[in-house]
């Protein structure tokens, strides 16, 4: 191995803290080791994030790594959060569909209480958003983070200005074991340059889950710097440019695997750097309504019938923040009084984290919400989804993450509030 | 016959038939229905990609250019390997991923199923090779397409 360790790293690698130690830290340097790195660096973030949430009876050999690890004493120097419950029974579903869940799922109580032995913040503390202000996972710009979860990681590179790769499911609890990760890639500043510039030229505001798609399918691992946006994002980071920008990152990481991206005058780094980011030699791509529409033309419809009346509907993967459980309930509202009904014309679950969900009971909008027939949840509709009872069932959702993942269909979120409100059947 | 070199990620021999995916590949989008409902062929069912979708994976040579997706992409990985689901050998048109990377990695150092993986063998390795021929890798990182 030539990566070059401090003598408290090579120690462990070694041995000295035990073989489940040392592997985990071989782990680690094999993975720097395939990127070049020369060095491990601190992990300086607070706190980190897992993206192993769900207690999958089938996922046995990730379960009896976490025993030998809990048995080792190899535990997470930093309490975590972790993406989101895969089971609420709020969350319509039919017998069948809950006998399966149980089967498939048998194994969430042993996995949390793993989660718990390995430095889990709390019982609250799973959902994929979780650097909310309701949450307080929030990394610092400049921070090191040992984090996975897609839209986590490429949210807090992008946005915070924080410092991580993105990290598979295990490898992340390993660097916050050891307290240590690789440098390379996105922890570099050469690694952290645009080698694509996208320019946006639509005539409205595009639809930040089919922008992030596009460019997502295009730039693929690479790192965007995307100009155009100025007219309706503005240069300051606000609640509304910071939930676009959630939406966006999700859908670049899922249809691509995008783990940073800079907006010109918006996002921290380009605002302080600008085009001084882009690396000699990026490439251009050009999004106007047309590539948008080309895009969104191409997403399959798996429906075994194609024009089946919806059973479901969610918003929110990943999962909503506190303004838009607002907004969304005012809209629905609206849209609903204008078609001259009470509820919702489509089952239809809005899913946010439970330190939000929390903040929004105590707003009149939940009372509101409430109202309209709509339930509000905690679950990943990801891990909903993922069964083949489910994954029958002519689900929509404005979510490009669970399109990709599910046989959901794909609706812009102006589409979806026709359906959910009965304007559109 | 074309040969092409690459970089070893995981070292190893073998000789398998070769699936090709021409698109990303989506790690959890393609196995997890086989990982969820114990296909032991590990099926590929991501229905983004066409040139993999509904094909077996397990005991093949997957041919690709990059991973892409959720981070769960190398827990998956290594799943597959512990439960014996998994192609034999990855080969990259590109450098490596960090997500397959850690995928190969952790099949190699916490299970008994390695995955000999090479990358960087260039966009003419994708354009030469077709699913179904045979692809043999040698331990310094020559791989054979016939």
């Amino acid at each position: 191995m030539t990566m070059k360790l401090t003598e408290e790293q090579q120690q462990i690698l070694d041995g000295g803290k035990g073989e489940v130690h040392a592997k985990i830290m071989k782990t680690l340097v094999m993975y720097g080791e395939a990127f070049g790195a020369e060095e491990m660096v601190p992990v300086t973030g607070k706190r980190g994030h897992l993206v192993t949430s769900f207690g999958l009876s089938v996922m046995k050999p990730v379960y009896e790594l976490m025993d030998q690890l809990i048995e080792a004493g190899a535990l997470s120097e930093q309490p975590f959060s972790v993406d989101p419950r895969p089971l609420d029974k709020h969350v319509p579903a039919n017998l069948l569909q809950n006998i399966f869940f149980k089967v498939m799922y048998s194994k969430q109580t042993d996995y949390e209480a793993q989660l718990e032995k390995l430095g889990i913040l709390g019982d609250d503390a799973f959902t994929c958003t979780c650097y909310m202000d309701e949450v307080g996972n929030i990394p610092q710009r400049g921070e090191v983070l040992s984090w996975a979860e897609s839209s986590a990681v490429v949210y807090a590179n992008s946005v915070c200005g924080a410092r991580c790769n993105r990290n598979s499911g295990i490898l992340e609890l390993f660097g916050s074991i050891v307290g240590c990760v690789p440098s390379f890639g996105l922890l570099t500043n050469e690694g952290r340059k645009a080698s694509w510039v996208v320019e946006v030229r639509t005539t409205a505001r595009p639809e930040a889950q089919v922008l992030g798609s596009a460019i997502g399918m295009k730039v693929m691992e690479d790192v965007p710097y995307v100009k155009g946006l100025t007219p309706w994002l503005g240069t300051e980071l606000t609640q509304e440019a910071k939930d676009y920008l959630k939406d966006f990152g999700a859908a670049t990481a899922s249809n691509g695997a995008v783990g940073l991206y800079h907006i010109a005058d918006l996002t921290p780094e380009a605002a302080e750097q600008g085009e001084a980011l882009i690396a000699e030699g990026a490439q251009t791509y050009v999004v106007d309504d047309a590539e948008l529409e080309r895009v969104r033309s191409n997403y399959p419809v798996i429906w075994k019938e194609r024009d089946a009346a919806p059973k479901l509907c969610f918003v929110g993967c990943p999962h909503l923040s506190l303004a838009q459980l607002q907004d969304w309930t005012k809209s629905l509202a609206e849209a609903l009084a204008a078609q001259g009904r009470s509820k919702v014309a489509v089952p239809t679950v809005f899913t946010a984290a439970p330190g939000v969900l929390e903040a929004f009971e105590q707003t009149a909008e939940a009372t509101t919400l409430k109202a309209l027939g709509v339930v509000a949840s905690y679950i990943c509709p990801l891990m909903y989804m993922n069964n083949p009872l489910c994954g029958k069932m002519p689900v929509i959702t404005n979510s490009n993450k669970l399109r990709t993942y599910t046989t959901a269909r794909y609706y812009t979120s102006a589409e979806i509030l026709q359906r959910i409100s009965g304007e559109v059947h | 016959m074309k040969q092409f070199k690459g970089r070893v990620v995981v070292p190893g021999t073998v000789q398998a038939e070769a699936l090709v995916s021409h698109g990303g590949f989506n790690t959890l989008a393609s196995f997890q229905k086989s990982l969820m409902f114990g296909d032991k062929n590990a099926t590929c069912s991501d229905q983004n990609n066409p040139d993999l979708n509904g094909k077996p994976m397990h005991g093949k040579a997957l041919c690709l250019p990059q991973t892409i997706g959720s981070t769960t992409g190398g827990m998956v990985l290594y799943c597959a390997a512990a439960l014996s689901r998994q192609p034999v050998c990855l080969l990259f048109s590109k450098p490596i991923d960090s997500l397959a990377a850690a995928g190969v990695i952790l099949a190699d150092v916490w299970t008994d199923a390695s995955m000999p993986t090479v990358d960087t063998l260039g966009e003419e390795f994708l354009e030469a090779v077709q699913s179904g021929m045979t692809v043999t890798i040698e331990e310094n990182g020559v791989v054979t397409v016939e």
